[in-house]
């Protein structure tokens, strides 16, 4: 089965921000100079005192932000993930995250989905960077249905909040049931063959590669992981039970990311041989978004073919240890 | 309209200013470390700031429309320290706390653990965006607060400073008052001409050219000068539409005679004859250095 498309996430975010600030006066916007790309623009149309524009000054920008926080405000501050996070990250860790002002990063243009930028642009490690800061939560949503719902909770909870966004519109998972629990994971789909573990917009490909897994008679457990902190421990370990063979999936560095978050957990709390499918240690380079997926393994195709592979290798008395061969 | 200042309020502020200084000494001698030569320059701005011309309430620290003070050049803490001690919002003996284990008072300051500072601070460069920040914030919430930022010079190196100097400007944050603390040497610097043999982190004329340049009202002062420290703050606070920067042009290590103008003083213990030799310079002599601490 293949997902419909929903609404690009810098549409959702555009207008979700505005909606909440047309309702809560202490919402402000911070951009620095990409707000015609991230949406922002729609914002400043709306709520033009609220926009604040900082120019292309990255540091400063976060640095305002947090001294906006005290004096009551909410400011939302929004740019490409590279500039928005690994940038400032200083100002992040000094002002936002020691302090825990209630300051919202939004970044945008995360993963590989950047209109065909090159290394500079594509930020592999945002998740493992922001999670491996106290006090940050951090959430990847799997689609547009989500990032309204976690821009909406960020905008009512107390403290900074890292928001992983999408340029580019990605499948939709969810329908209107859904909602969002900051620091639940949730299962997407039952099964009991292997566990495969996601997050952000690799969950609704992750899901396509079950449907595909499902043809070849492969059952997989698909558990996606929107909030990476504070992170649900008890549904990783839940969920690697299932099946005791989990494969974490990530548009993303596998260093410290989604895939760092669990075989963490696991190896704390449920000792499980975990495969971890993302990028390997390298950049990123500049090619259309099809073609990176295909390049990183991260296509609904390419995940169930890794998938398959790695339970083909599996044999009873090996399958804890060396299921993948040594490099 | 600023008001003149008699030679009785002149006198409180420099007893102010002086005792700043011995909590600074004592403080740094009971942690056996900290920055001196910073917080000994900024003692007469951060007396006529937080004894005059800032409106605060020390028994209502997160009053709304206080003014507020963001010490940018963090590892001036002790200074800072000293002062809000003496302005009554923290015992003055909790100076002796300074960077021991749980004290609310960290080497560099922590707003999450001592509630009456406005920002934390430390790692250079930042406080003056995030006073940015509370400038605009007051603006926005029509709030008629005043937002006070102290940079070092050498601080002045640091990128982010002029981010935050191109931005202010644009929003016409005549509410924001950053006070340069031109002490003339930086930790270690450039070897070079200049006091002590090292270039110092700006050169004459270049502060008040680059703050200009980026659109700012420059006011420079003698920084250890009671009287005209007051009259450049007081006037700073008259808004013509432009944030407001003062260089004020001091003496690192001012008030202690073998640490001014001596950049290895930057941060250093001192030995026990050197105790007792500040101690007596700042008008407390001691018996024995162990009755400084006492």
């Amino acid at each position: 089965m293949t997902l419909r498309m929903g609404r690009a996430m810098r549409e959702v975010f555009g207008r979700t921000v505005t909606e909440l600030a047309d309702h809560d006066p202490r919402i402000l916007m911070l951009d620095a100079d990409t707000g015609s790309s991230t949406k922002a623009d729609v914002f400043q149309e709306a709520h033009p005192e609220r926009f604040l524009q900082m120019g292309i000054a990255e540091q400063n920008m976060l640095g305002v932000a947090a001294g906006l926080a005290t004096t009551g405000f909410v400011p939302f501050v929004s740019t490409f993930v590279a500039f928005a996070v690994v940038r400032p990250l200083d100002q992040i860790r000094v002002l936002i995250a020691q302090t825990g002002l209630n300051v919202k990063i939004c970044g945008g243009y995360a993963g590989l989905f950047t209109g065909v930028t090159g290394k500079t642009h594509l930020i592999v490690g945002d998740l493992s960077i922001m999670r491996a800061m106290p006090g940050m939560v951090t959430v990847a949503p799997a689609d547009d249905v989500e990032a309204d719902q976690v821009l909406r909770w960020a905008a009512g909870y107390n403290g900074p909040v890292y928001v992983r966004l999408v340029r580019d519109a990605t499948q939709r998972l969810f329908d209107g049931t859904y909602t969002f629990a900051p620091g639940r994971a949730v299962v997407v789909r039952d099964g009991g063959d292997v566990t495969l573990i996601s997050t952000g917009t690799q969950t609704p490909r992750v899901v396509e590669a079950a449907d595909l897994l499902a043809a070849r008679g492969i059952q997989a457990h698909v558990l996606h992981v929107p909030t990476l902190k504070p992170l649900d421990v008890q549904a990783i370990v839940a969920a690697a039970d299932r099946t005791r063979m989990v494969v974490t999936v990530e548009e993303g560095t596998v260093i410290g990311g989604l895939g760092g978050a669990v075989t963490e957990t696991l190896s704390e709390h449920c000792p499980t041989f975990v495969k971890r499918i993302g990028l390997q240690d390298v950049y990123g380079e500049s090619a259309s978004n099809d073609e990176l997926l295909e390049l990183y393994g991260l296509s609904a195709a390419r995940v169930a073919d890794q998938v398959q592979r790695l339970l083909e290798a599996r044999t009873p008395a090996s399958h804890s240890w060396h299921a993948v061969p040594l490099p | 309209m600023v008001e003149t200042v008699d030679a009785v309020e002149i006198a409180r502020l420099e007893e102010a200013a002086r005792r700043i200084r011995v909590g600074v000494i004592r403080g740094v001698n009971q942690a056996k470390a900290g920055h001196l030569g910073g917080p000994l320059s900024a003692a007469e701005v951060l007396a006529a700031l937080y004894f005059r011309v800032m409106r605060i309430r020390p028994d209502e620290p997160d009053w709304p429309d206080r003014d507020r003070f963001i010490l940018s050049k963090g590892h001036s803490s002790i200074g800072l320290y000293a002062a809000l001690a003496l302005r009554g919002y923290f015992p003055v003996e909790e100076i002796l706390t300074f960077d021991k284990l749980g004290s609310r008072l960290q080497g560099h300051p922590d707003m999450t653990r001592l509630p009456c500072l406005d920002m934390s601070t430390g790692s250079l460069g930042m406080g003056i965006s995030a006073g940015v920040g509370i400038a605009l914030g007051c603006r926005l919430a029509g709030r008629d607060a005043r937002t006070f930022v102290m940079l070092g010079d050498g601080e002045c190196q640091e990128g982010e400073v002029w981010e935050a100097a191109f931005v202010a400007p644009r929003y016409r944050l005549d509410n924001l008052i950053v006070i340069v603390d031109h002490n003339k040497l930086q930790q270690y610097g450039w070897a070079g001409e200049g006091p002590d043999g090292r270039l110092p982190p700006a050169l004459p004329g270049e502060l008040v050219a680059k703050w200009s340049a980026f659109g700012w009202r420059v006011l420079e002062v003698d920084g250890h000068d009671m009287g005209a420290v007051v009259r450049v703050l007081e006037e700073a606070t008259v808004g013509d539409g432009r944030p407001v920067a003062i260089i004020a042009n001091t003496i690192k290590g001012r008030g202690v005679s073998f640490m001014e103008g001596r950049y290895y003083w930057h941060t250093r213990p001192m030995t026990a004859d050197e105790l007792v030799t500040a101690m007596a310079e700042l008008g407390e002599p001691v018996s024995s250095p162990a009755r400084v601490t006492a």
